[in-house]
Order: C-alpha cells, then structure tokens, then sequence
C-alpha cells in the first residue's frame, strides 16, 4: 500500500498554494507535514484526501489513479484540529458512526468499537456525550471514529494542538503504537520540530507551499540540504550569521574567527551563512571545536532544567540554550561557546555545503 | 474554497429553481407584461411601450403616496431601531429571567397581522376604545377616524407596537455574543457606560442591526393590511400609503396598465434602496 | 506598581460551602513582591482563572482578603484596583485605529492629550507597533492584538499589576515562542508586578521568577522554577513540570532504605519516611543514567528528541525513563540504571518527604 504524489500542486487564481510537489508515502511510519501556519499542509492534506482538487499531476493510491476518484470512494479519515464529533450522540455512537454507514453487522460493530475504545482509553465513558468529556477524551473520541473504519489513508492535521500541555505529551506517546501495526498510509501534520522528532518516520518540511525536503526524520534534522528546510526544523529558531572562509580562517561578521576544520576545512574561499542549532551555543566550554562568542544579554529564560539566553551577536539575535540554571545578566556582555564543529554552512542560494 | 467538480450536485438546485421560478420570474414576467400593454377589458391587448410608466412617474397621486410612504418607513426606522436597542440593552444577559424577557418580546410578532389591525382600530375607537377614551379624556382632541394627525400618530404607534420586538430580539442577540472578556477589559481600562455602549456593543451589534434596519425598512415600504384595517387610507388619503394606493388602482379602478407599471416602480425603488442601506452600512466592513 | 498579599483567602461559587470540596479555590496565603513576575500554573479546572479573577477584582471571594502594598482592595471594583489584563481571546476595540486603542485607558481618566500622545508613542514603540499606529486594530493578527491588550496597560502609569490569561492560546506556533520571549523581555524592562496564569509548564517556567502549582482548587507548590525542578514537593509537581515528567516508583523503606522491587535504591530522605503511608520513590528522567550496576532495566523504547534522547525502560511493570545525549550510546535490550542521590527522593502519600514532621 503506498500513496503517491506526482507533480501535484494547487493554484487558486494567482495564487500558488502548492507548487509542483512529488511525495511517495509509505504504510507503517508515520510521515509527518513538518512547517508553520499557512506553508500549505492543510492544503495537502485536503489533496490527498481528494477534498481539494489538484491543479496539475496525478494521485496514486497502490499504483492506481485516484485523482478523479471521490472522497466518499477513497476509505479516507480525517482528524482535525478542533474536536469534532456528533453532539448529540454518545461516545459509543461517536466511534461506530463510520461502520453504521458502512452497514457492518451490529455484533462486529459492538467488537470493533470496543477494542478500539480500549486501546484509546475510552471504555470507561461510552455512555458519555461528548460535551461531558475532556478535551483530549474529545479528541481521542475523534481519533477512534478515525481508526475503527481500517481507513487507507489516515490524515491528521495537527491533533494535539488544542490540548493541554501533559495530555499531548501523553498522547505523543500513545499515537506511535496506534499505527504501528496497522496497514494505513499515515499523515500527520505538525507545527513543532519535537513532535515530529519524537514521531520519528519521515518528515517532509513545508515551506510558502514547497516541500524543501523528505527523507527519515533524524536525518533530516541532522542533515537538512538547505538552509530553509533546516529552519524550519529548528525550535528555538537556528541561529544564523555571515562567515567568511580565507586560507584556513573562518571569520563571523561580528569578528570572531577560528580555524576552519571537518566540513569548514573543505570549503573553498569566500563567503556563506552559517547555521547554528541554539543547543550547541553554551555558556560552558563543551563540545568538539567550542569558539568564544560575545554578545550583549537581551532576555534570559530559566525554566529550572534548562537556561535560554537571547543575546545579540553583531546584528544578529541568537539563542543558546543549555541544561542547567546559568544566570546572567540582561543588558550585560556575556561569553558563550559556539561548537562550530555542529554548524552547518550554506552557500549563496541557501543550499547546504556537505565537503 | 475548492469546488467538487461533480455534476448531480445541479439536481440538488433544481428544486429551488423551480420554486423561485413559479415564485418570482413568472409572476413578474406577469407584471412586466401588463406594464406594457393597453386592454379595454376584453382580453384584447395593445402595446403601449412605456406609456403607462411615464403616466405613473408623472402622477401627483404617485408621488403623494409616494412621500407619505417614505415619511411611513422613515419615522418607524428612527424610533423603533433607538428604541429596540435601548430595550435590549436593559435586557438581563443570563440568568431565569432571560426566557421570560424573550418571551414577552416575542408575543407581539405572534398576532397575524390583520388583527393587529383590528385590535388597534378597536383600541384606538375615541368613544369605545381603551386609548381613544383615555386621550380624550385627559383633555386630547384626539379622533384617528377624522383627523389625520392622529391617524398618523395610531399608525406609527402601531407599528412600533408590532414591530419594535424585531429590533430588541435581533439587538439582543447581537449583544449576548460579546464575550465577557470585552466588558472586563472595558472595566479595567475604566470606561464610562457610555463608551462601552459606543466602541464595544454597538460594533458588535453592527450587523444584527444592519439585518433589523434591511427588514423593517422593506416591510414597512410594502406595509398593506395593518394600516389599511386600522384606517382604510383615509381620513380623505391621509393614510393611502403606496401599497394601499397600488391595490386602489388595480382592484379598485382595475387599471391593470398602471398598476403593473407602479408595481415595477415599486419593487425597483425597495431594491435600490436596500442596496443604498446596506451598502452604506457595509462601508466600513471590508476593509 | 505593588505588593500583592493575599490572606486566608478561599471561594466557592456555592452559597453555602461546607466541606472543603465545595470550594473551588482552597485556603491559599501568599506574598507577593512589587515588580516580580509570577506564574499560576496547573491543568484545566485547578482554580487558576479563579484565582486571577479574585486578584483582578471581577470575583469576591468568599473568605479572606487581597492586599496591594496593605491597602485592602478585597471589595474593589477592577478599576478602583489599577490592574491590567491581557485575556486568553484578544480583546481589541475593533473600530479604532491601533493608536486610539492604546489611548483609550489614558482618555477615560482624562489624561491631558499631549501626555497620552507620549506614552502611546513610548509604548508603542515597546511593543514594535509604531509602524501600525495608523491602522485599524481589527485587520492585525492574533499576535498584534495581544500586543494591543498589553499595550492598554502598559500605557498606565498608576498599574499595580498586569495579569495574562493565557494569553498565547490563539497565537499561531511559531511566532509563541517570540512573543513569550517579548513578554519577559517588556518585564525586564518596566519591572510591574505581572501574574501570568497557564497550563504550558514552558511558559509558567520561563516567565516566572516564582510559579504557584495548582491542582483541584489547592495550590501544591510556591516555588522558582529551580526549585520546582529539583525539588518538587509533590509527585503532582514531579509529574507536571518537567517534560518528561519525574518518574514515580512504589516503594517500601526498611531502617532508613528505600526500596524498589526488592532492590536499594539511595535517596536523601528516606531516613526521615515513616511507614503506613502509600511511600514512592521520584527521581526526574535528567538524573537517571546507564550504568554498570544499579537496576536491571528493559529498554522499550528509544524516541529522539533531536537534543537528546528519551530511552523508556521498564522494571516490574513499571516505567522509568531516562534522558540520554544526543549521540551516545544506548544497550541493545538489557541494561542496568541508577539515580542520583541528591535528586532522588521518597512521597509519602504523595507529599515529599522532610526532616520536620
């Protein structure tokens, strides 16, 4: 089973929602829309699942065209955002709508629904409506009604976003174990970096409505091409400045230089962007190839495990942020260590340069 | 928004085709018929070209009927839109008294409409009536069957009687959807009563009150039985509003010619004008 | 500006509470110090909306009193009090222009022009709004309009404090993280007293100087972030803050041990645990690590959170987690974890155990 994308893309008037994308999904991961409000994943989404009808290329489902195919023929399910289930039907009635459709018999009805709502913790309030739930109850409702009718195509766009802080950490943990063993083409879509990471599978990051890349999650994280798609995958934001290669000299723009080696030895002279996960720039001295850097303190968050600490280096605004309680002072100087051996250093048109 | 390119989704309209159909275009295209032809009666038919609308527009008859109408629609509009939303305001927001409020201001729109005709012609009587009696008694000169004056003044009250709930309710609703928090801000930055009223709840009620000031001034242009039970037109055509006049000549006179063409200047004068209201209104909105 | 006591204050939303369920805010005392930046933190429904609502005076409480620098403004209106509010949905006056917003409290207390003028151009500066002074407020984003509501009370001078209602709720993801950080930044600039009230432990932590941990109506921690980590007084705590949370064992302690499944586990204060009580072990995923002897564990799981790595471990049914770098080595099934001492600490009946009872 596998869903394929073939130059799809989405055009509405002069707007380009979607530009020509190619994706091949495959069952047993979860692959993940990795970008923020309005690059597109919503739109997507809505293709694949044929809400939306492509401007241009085809969609594949197991090598045959779907693309002129109906939503209703599909076997699709959807999971929003918001919580959405029948009002006035009982979490039971909820979970069983799909199948009550499908016609399936009442007993395997009664089955199908109650595995499922053991498995998403539900048994104990199937009498409910949901209006006396929770919200992650509400939307766990919403992802049973999703999973009991063995869709093809299992699209959820942003489930946890509206959910408190621990239950989405729980429910993070849970969703993974879901699909594992389920024949389904999974599509989750996610404005968090972490979310993604701790899904694994693959991501494929959006940008402006262009898909910069797809591959395995880590590697993506790890090794992004360009200098879009590493941003997107970075919370708290990379940090980024001007560098200068001359001889064996690299040099910031703020004037900090070093000695270039690993990727920056392979560089050829001139000029390129340097990108710096806010992980590897800390207050102590850690890391392969620490470099000191100054910059004046312009807020200072201590979360108890952790020390954010914005500061300006030149013009620019970086983060660094470490385990620990480090406290400074805001408005003063202060030196932190940038590991330059984990920078990453792209070229003028923003591709990423791997020596 | 993405279209589903799925041609049943046309049998799903057809319906309502057909019913706007026999509704509106084939009795209009009725109308638009008559307003251009001459008959003598007996079912023979000449063309008359525009003839009839130009006897209409040029008519003193038309534009008296024509001005009293608007005086009608205008002096309703400005005191049952203030009015209803001044009572709307002094509506409680939660709380058991809400259904009973609502209730209440419910009631008046239940009566059909020619009683609420009879009813006040009854209520207003000067010799019988409980209104009529009062104002005589203490010390009005007051006879809406005689004075026209008066027959003014029983049939605004009327109106604002019947309708003024329409306003309240739709107000009303326009002001239960504020959330709390924009009272509680206002609060905080200590604003007077007055200045909540202007830069909270009546933005918030802008388009509610759009829809109430849309429907009253379009029912109350084609106002027909409740004034024409309460006064007949009269004293003289005092009270002959365009509606009550329109059925004079088409009924009365059976002068199908004008009437048709009268009709047709009517619909067309209510559609401008609720295009001018609501594009006034609407100014502000897009940007 | 000002202090902020608030003394055996309590309230139920019935008319006549009689057991301590019926009150939606339990017994809470606490002192608050003039420009510091606190935090009620806590699930849905802990009472913290209540709470604030008290302190900005749109709720009396039903028992105690709310002093600000020992003026007791328990029966104040919301204006008498000189408070700010950001709330949870943006609150903008739609028909005026950004510039007429942030006036708006100045004009209503008859601040003379020039000086409102001033401040609206101080302030809007502050909050990078200058260039939209000109615009309708109802045609910004969600993060333009919490800045408006912010901006309302920045422009007063006589504000005693600022609270948010969770105010980040509708602001989309990405740009959170700047305005959480703007937030701090604008406190470290005017030091008013700000109350910040949220259910994103990131948020709580990283604002605050000290946080308030709700739960059930009843206030489980006043603490800094440092000590809520380290030292959480609760297992509520351990479990809430922290991502992931602190892991929690059964245990059992003989002669001063604690146990765990049958095996030692050291801790600093089991010494002080007495026995009857429901007694647990916590100790946060950061001071777990691998090792050559302690607990023989089962690895489950291994999820990579980019930085480091979350390694889910399992002994008798139970979980414990770990935090590993990012990189380093992880066994292949089999492996043995030991905690921390200073870090490790024994519940009893879900409070921490200390040296004072």
């Amino acid at each position: 089973m596998s869903l394929e994308l073939i130059n799809v893309s989405k055009r509405v008037g002069v707007d380009q929602h979607i530009y020509p994308t190619d994706l091949k999904l495959d069952p047993g991961c979860i692959n993940i829309l990795l970008g923020t409000t309005l690059s597109g994943k919503t739109t997507l989404m809505q293709m694949m699942a044929g809400l939306d009808p492509l401007t241009t290329g085809s969609l594949r489902f197991n090598g045959q065209d779907v693309t002129k195919t109906a939503v209703q023929k599909r076997n699709v399910s959807m999971v929003y955002q918001q919580f959405i289930n029948y009002p006035s039907f009982s979490v039971f009635e909820n979970i069983a709508s799909p199948l009550r459709v499908a016609r399936v018999a009442e007993n395997e009805i009664k089955r199908r629904v109650g595995e499922m709502a053991e498995l998403m913790k539900l048994s104990a309030m199937l009498d409910r409506r949901p209006s006396e739930l929770s919200g992650g109850q509400q939307q766990r409702t919403a992802m049973a009604r999703a999973l009991v009718k063995d869709a093809d195509l299992v699209l959820l766009d942003e489930p946890l976003a509206n959910l408190d802080f621990k239950l989405r950490e729980e429910l993070r943990d849970e969703l993974p174990r879901l699909f594992a063993d389920r024949n389904c083409v999974v599509v989750y879509a996610t404005t968090e970096p972490v979310e993604a990471l701790l899904f694994g599978g693959k991501t494929a990051t959006l940008n402006e409505g262009r898909v910069t890349q797809f591959g395995d999650t880590g590697s993506i994280y790890r090794a992004p091409t360009d200098l879009i798609s590493a941003k997107v995958f970075s919370e708290p934001p990379m940090n980024e400045a001007a560098v200068t290669k001359a001889g064996e000299t690299m040099t910031l723009d703020d004037g900090t230089s070093w000695t270039a080696s690993g990727t920056a030895a392979s560089l050829g002279d001139g000029q390129y962007t340097l990108g710096l996960r806010p992980h590897h720039v800390v207050p102590a001295q850690t890391g392969r190839q620490p470099v000191k850097v100054k910059g004046v303190v312009q807020v200072a968050e201590l979360s108890g495990s952790e020390s954010m600490i914005h500061f300006m280096l030149a013009t620019h605004s970086w983060v660094s942020q470490s385990h620990g309680i480090h406290p400074v002072e805001v408005g003063e100087m202060e030196e932190f260590y940038a590991d330059v051996a984990e920078a990453f250093y792209f070229d003028a048109s923003g591709q990423r340069i791997t020596g | 928004m993405g279209k589903i390119e799925n041609q049943k989704a046309w049998f799903f309209v057809l319906p309502v085709l057909f019913l706007v159909a026999f509704n509106a275009l084939i009795p209009l295209m009725t109308v638009v018929n008559y307003s251009v032809q001459e008959t003598f009666g007996d079912n023979t038919f000449f063309w008359a070209g525009l003839m009839w609308f130009e006897e209409v527009l040029l008519s003193e008859r038309f534009h008296a009927s024509l001005m009293r109408q608007m005086i009608f629609t205008f002096s309703i509009l400005a005191i049952e839109i203030p009015l209803g939303v001044a009572i709307a305001l002094t509506m409680p927001r939660k709380g058991p008294w809400v259904p009973v409020c609502l209730v209440l201001m419910a009631l008046p729109l239940l009566i059909p409409w020619n009683v609420v005709g009879a009813m006040w012609n009854i209520f207003a009587l000067p010799d019988i009536g409980l209104l009529g009696r009062t104002l005589n008694a203490i010390g009005f000169d007051y006879n809406f069957t005689r004075q026209p004056g008066d027959a003014w003044f029983t049939m605004i009250l009327m109106d604002v009687w019947h309708w003024t709930s329409l306003v309240v309710l739709l107000a009303y609703a326009g002001l239960v959807s504020i959330p709390d928090a924009y009272y509680q801000a206002a609060k905080i930055d200590g604003a007077k009563p007055f200045a909540i009223f202007r830069y909270i709840q009546l933005p918030k009620m802008k388009r509610v009150l759009t829809i109430a000031v849309l429907l009253r001034f379009m029912d109350s242009f084609m106002i027909y039985t409740e004034p024409f039970v309460l006064t007949g037109g009269g004293p003289g055509n005092s009270t002959t509003l365009l509606s009550i006049d329109l059925v004079k000549i088409a009924l009365g006179q059976f002068d199908l010619g004008p009437a048709a063409a009268m009709s047709l200047i009517y619909f067309l004068i209510i559609l401008a004008m609720s295009w001018v209201f609501y594009t006034v209104m609407m100014r502000n909105e897009a940007k | 500006m000002a202090k902020i006591t608030l003394k055996g204050l309590r309230h139920s939303y019935m008319p006549n509470p009689s057991k301590p369920a019926d009150y939606a805010l339990q017994e809470l005392n606490v002192d608050w110090e003039d420009g510091g930046a606190y935090a009620l933190l806590g699930p849905s429904g802990c009472g913290k909306t209540t709470l604030l609502n008290i302190i900005s005076g749109l709720l009396t409480p039903s028992h105690g009193e709310i002093l600000f620098d020992d003026e007791d403004v328990t029966r104040m209106q919301p204006d008498e009090r000189h408070i700010a509010q950001v709330f949870q949905f943006p609150v903008v006056y739609d028909t005026m222009t950004v510039y007429d917003n942030l006036a708006f409290p100045l004009r209503n207390r008859g601040v003379p022009e020039p000086e409102v003028d001033k401040r609206v151009r101080e302030i809007a500066d502050m909050i990078d709004l200058t260039e939209t002074l000109q615009n309708r407020a109802a045609g910004l984003t969600a993060d333009g309009k919490q800045k408006i509501s912010l901006g309302r009370g920045l422009v007063r001078s006589d504000v005693n404090v600022i609270m948010f209602d969770e105010p980040l709720t509708v602001i989309d993801p990405h740009l959170k993280w700047q305005l959480r950080s703007k937030l701090k930044e604008l406190h470290q600039r005017v030091k008013t007293t700000m109350i910040y009230v949220t259910h994103d432990q990131t948020e709580a932590l990283t604002f605050a100087d000290k946080v308030v941990v709700m739960k059930d109506g009843q206030v489980v921690q006043i603490g800094t972030p440092v000590e809520l980590f380290e030292r959480p007084q609760h297992t509520f705590v351990g479990h809430f803050i922290g991502s992931p949370g602190m892991n929690v064992l059964p245990c059992e302690v003989r002669g001063g041990q604690a146990f765990f499944e049958g095996e030692p586990v050291a801790t600093w204060n089991a010494v002080h645990a007495k026995e009857g009580a429901k007694l647990e072990v916590g100790v946060r995923p950061e001071f777990v690590s691998f090792s050559e002897k302690g607990l023989a564990v089962e690895i489950t799981k291994v999820s990579d959170a980019g930085r480091f790595q979350i390694v889910d471990t399992r002994k008798g049914g139970r979980s414990i987690k770990l935090l590993v770098p990012d990189g380093a080595e992880i066994p292949e099934k089999h492996a043995h974890v030991s905690f921390k001492t200073d870090h490790t600490q024994v519940y009893s009946d879900g409070w921490l155990v200390t040296g004072g009872e």
